[in-house]
């Protein structure tokens, strides 16, 4: 079991009233699909916010960010870097800076 | 004595207006929802303390709030609108056919009877229902099958916009569609038919075709539901048979380009209309906001503008963005894409602004409460 920590933007931790730093236990390999199938079960409200709901395919005006890289176009099932599955980073859901 | 509760849906989030019977002074709560696209919010008249909102973003998709102590406090329901089946495809602006995909709900039409009812118009265009408060929503499907394939988005996207339950067949719905038409359902919203005869439309290459219009907002007064008006996106129409065949009522308005409209709530007669220039400029001709009111019900129009800005003028006044009471005398409520929401409370004779500086008005919603 690891415990992921995942940071939010405004709009997601208010619409999931938790706080904008999570930590999360995941259990088997930590990728994007397995925090965000664990995000989404603690926290209803999420579901179609990050993913679309159709596809489950990362929305497009969100980016995933981690130990200072973009990892927004990894494989859902690939893992995520060694620092984040241990919890010594976050990884950082963005709201991607466009329109206002 | 009555109260007035005004639910406003803006592109940064929903105000509640509240005020006595007079009408003339007004407590403001809001925003709600901040930084948030609130399409509609929308009350149960069978239970007015419960309330609907779509609110939604470019970033983060659907979210469907309700409320059930008036607005005081409110909770994220269902936001999954999957459509039946494999929904295919519609046409897009360019002509070629596009997959349809659910992008935000336009309007949410709660039951008159059942709280935990209401319907949603959606974005690509259909309609869902949902019994269970919104905690879940089904598609009526049998919309699309009506050569959902030949839709395509008007200017402001494929949206089901405007949902008339009727108020003495339970069984008969109405819809409109940008750019589809109307449609109706007599069996409940399990099929449906096109009601689109009488309507011509230059942008579509058969102007009288029986789908292509692009029809803004359709209005009906529950006294007489088989009389429908509509603003099309040029022509305002009337139907007296629901919707069987339609005929122009644009009479003197200065432009019959427009998208709100309303009925008054004691006079089948009497409707509202708010003329916009044209397609290409989307401000009130000569810089003047103008509400016209026909007491005839259509053709004969009266420019309303006491307590409105006659010069400098330049916001629009979007499809569902205007609204009545129940009051007598009726008052009648339009907000803009300036943040003004403007209140009569004399059947449009005079004018006054509730607020001004909101963001950009989506949808005003007015309930009448004991």
């Amino acid at each position: 079991m690891a415990t992921v920590r995942v940071v939010l933007p405004y709009h997601l931790y208010t619409l999931a009233r938790c706080e904008a730093e999570l930590a999360l236990d995941i259990a088997g390999p930590v990728t994007l699909r397995t925090v965000l199938d664990t995000l989404e079960a603690a926290y209803p409200p999420l579901a179609g916010a990050v993913r679309d709901r159709a596809t489950g395919q990362r929305r497009p005006l969100i980016r995933f960010y981690a130990c200072q890289d973009d990892c927004s176009n990894l494989a859902m099932d690939a893992p995520l870097p060694d620092a984040v599955a241990t919890g010594r980073e976050p990884l950082v859901v963005v709201g991607a800076i466009a329109g206002g | 004595m009555p109260r007035i509760r005004v639910l406003v849906g803006t592109r940064k989030g929903a105000f509640i207006l509240t005020s006595d019977a007079h009408r003339r002074d007004w407590q403001v709560s809001g925003p709600h929802f901040g930084g948030w696209e609130i399409f509609h919010i929308a009350g149960s008249p069978a239970n007015p303390d419960r309330l609907y909102a779509s609110q939604s973003s470019s970033w983060f998709g659907q979210v469907i709030q309700r409320s059930d102590d008036g607005g005081i406090t409110w909770n994220p329901v269902g936001n999954d609108f999957s459509y039946v089946g494999d929904p295919g495809t519609h046409l897009h602006y360019d002509g070629t056919s596009r997959p349809w995909a659910f992008k935000r709900v336009w309007h949410l039409e709660p039951s008159p009877s059942d709280p935990d009812t209401v319907y949603a118009g959606v974005e690509d265009a259909a309609l869902f229902r949902s019994t269970d408060g919104g905690q879940s929503w089904q598609e009526l499907p049998g919309l699309r099958e009506q050569q959902g394939a030949k839709w395509m988005p008007g200017a402001g996207g494929m949206c089901l916009h405007t949902i008339l339950l009727d108020p003495v067949n339970p069984a008969r719905l109405y819809v409109a569609i940008s750019a589809a038409g109307a449609f109706r359902s007599d069996d409940g919203g399990a099929s449906w038919k096109p009601i689109n005869r009488g309507l011509h439309s230059q942008y579509i290459p058969d102007p009288e075709a029986e789908i292509g219009h692009c029809v803004h907002r359709i209005a009906q007064h529950p006294a007489r539901p088989e009389t429908l008006f509509m603003q099309k996106h040029w022509d305002v129409m009337r139907s007296d048979d629901a919707g069987e065949s339609w005929f122009e009522v644009s009479g003197n308005l200065p432009s019959d380009f427009g998208f709100a409209m309303a009925v008054h709530a004691h006079d089948p007669d009497t409707v509202y209309v708010v003329p916009i220039q044209s397609d290409s400029e989307h401000y009130p001709p000569e810089g003047r906001l103008r509400v016209y009111r026909s007491k005839k019900g259509g053709n004969d129009w009266d420019a309303l503008t006491d307590g409105l800005p006659q010069q400098h003028c330049y916001v629009n006044v979007l499809r569902d963005a205007m609204a009545v009471d129940a009051l007598d005398p009726c008052g009648v409520y339009f907000g803009t894409t300036g943040g003004q929401v403007y209140v009569s409370a004399d059947a449009g004779d005079h004018w006054q602004a509730i607020v001004r500086d909101l963001p950009a008005v989506l949808s005003v919603s007015v309930q009448t409460l004991p």
